[in-house]
């Protein structure tokens, strides 16, 4: 990937869903390319196949690159590689937490390949207390999971491991 | 390899996805906690996803223009190459969780081993919904284990829905088209059943159910032979589409 100033644009877009962290910050940009005659190519990757922000995404993108001058603006949909909750970068996770979204934990490789799933367990972003439990494996998007804090009682988002 | 079976092929695993995801839309509402019709809603979506793709990609392969929204609701019942597994009504909580154990077994094995497949675009949407249908499998194993190993009724009942599902599993094995298997696009329907059926019997045992004794049902959904609950389901689907042709908002 390279970082032109096209890229440092596109990399501003923030995510529709979870505006405190960029679609950079996310892994959701792969790749900006620009020519010399101000046309931009970007692709980008959706977190989970029906991912109903992507048209957000792309619109808000041709947005911001047309209004920083790029005269012809393209948004491709890559599927592959797939997107993995690995790409989001250290910075967004501390973001995440701070707006109140546990951050997923890096994925352990060969786990929950048993008939019956096991998970681990997931800080509260709200009071940091590892006593939580999950109420529903299925948030208010497709990619977070609803959980409860047992210590303070609130309840939270975690953006589940994929 | 022809044309046409590698269109039908893909056509066949976006029906699964597409008829799937209007049958778990229909729980939005009707779920036995508000948790739950968010989790229907989000694993119908993920099916939808993996169908969009899917459609548009048979749309790009047969070359005759159509998109992901002709393919969807502009055929009618006998071109839907779906599984009947899918298609039927499923207005009782513990069969859509038997349903939602066997399909979401079968579509892991199925995208687990199309990430190989020669064809690009399939392998890349199998390597992105493998790991969205573990989730779904994980959910229906939750709920069959809870109510297959809790209260006499819930487990007679899981059991009933167990039994209800088992007959139309058979399909899912039916062998594809010889050459696209050679060309390795395709992934032999047979060579999953195994694997399967030893996901889905450990959480049979883990539920304290039992491996239903059944016969299995008559297949040919692949060759557009349906059930009668597929034209109904398609009505409901459709009719916003057919009657406002290229509305948009």
């Amino acid at each position: 990937m390279t970082r032109t100033p096209a890229w440092d644009v596109a990399a501003t877009v923030p995510d529709p869903e979870l505006p405190v962290v960029t679609i950079a910050d996310l892994g959701i940009l792969r790749d900006v390319t620009e020519d010399d005659r101000g046309r931009v190519h970007v692709q980008i990757t959706p977190t989970y196949s029906g991912c109903p922000a992507m048209e957000t995404i792309r619109d808000d993108l041709v947005d911001a690159l047309t209004l920083a001058g790029y005269s012809q603006v393209d948004v491709e949909l890559v599927l592959s590689p797939a997107w993995t909750t690995d790409w989001l970068t250290d910075d967004a996770r501390t973001k995440l937490e701070a707006y109140g979204v546990a951050p997923p934990a890096a994925r352990v490789a060969g786990a929950g390949d048993g008939p019956v799933p096991l998970s681990l367990s997931v800080r509260c972003p709200q009071c940091g207390s590892p006593d939580t439990r999950e109420s529903s494996r299925f948030g208010s998007t497709a990619c977070k999971s609803l959980w409860v804090c047992r210590s303070c009682r609130e309840p939270f988002d975690h953006f589940k491991p994929l | 390899m022809s044309l046409k079976a590698h269109v039908d092929y893909v056509l066949g695993l976006a029906d699964d996805a597409l008829v799937s995801a209007q049958r778990l839309g229909w729980w939005i509402s009707r779920a036995p906690q508000l948790e739950e019709d968010v989790a229907l809603a989000n694993i119908g979506l993920d099916q939808l996803g993996q169908a969009r793709a899917l459609l548009a990609h048979a749309g790009r392969l047969e070359g005759e223009g159509r998109g992901e929204d002709d393919l969807a609701h502009l055929r009618d019942d006998r071109e839907f190459r779906n599984v009947k597994l899918v298609e039927r009504p499923q207005e009782d909580f513990g069969v859509a969780m038997a349903r939602m154990l066997l399909f979401s077994a079968w579509q892991t094995e199925l995208y687990a081993a199309l990430r190989s497949s020669a064809d690009e675009t399939l392998a890349a949407v199998a390597a992105k919904a493998v790991k969205e249908v573990t989730y779904h499998a994980d959910h229906a194993v939750h709920w069959v284990v809870r109510l297959g190993d809790g209260t006499e009724e819930s487990h007679a009942r899981m059991q009933a829905a167990l039994d209800a599902e088992w007959p139309w599993l058979a399909e899912l094995f039916e062998p594809a088209d010889a050459g696209l298997v050679a060309a390795g696009v395709a992934v032999d329907p047979p060579a999953l059943r195994d694997a399967v059926l030893a996901r889905v019997e450990a959480v049979v045992g883990e539920a304290t159910l039992q491996v239903p004794q059944v016969d299995d049902a008559v297949g040919g959904g692949r060759r557009g032979l349906h059930t009668e609950a597929l034209g109904h389901l398609l009505a409901d689907m459709q009719h916003l589409h057919r009657s406002h042709p290229g509305a948009s908002w």
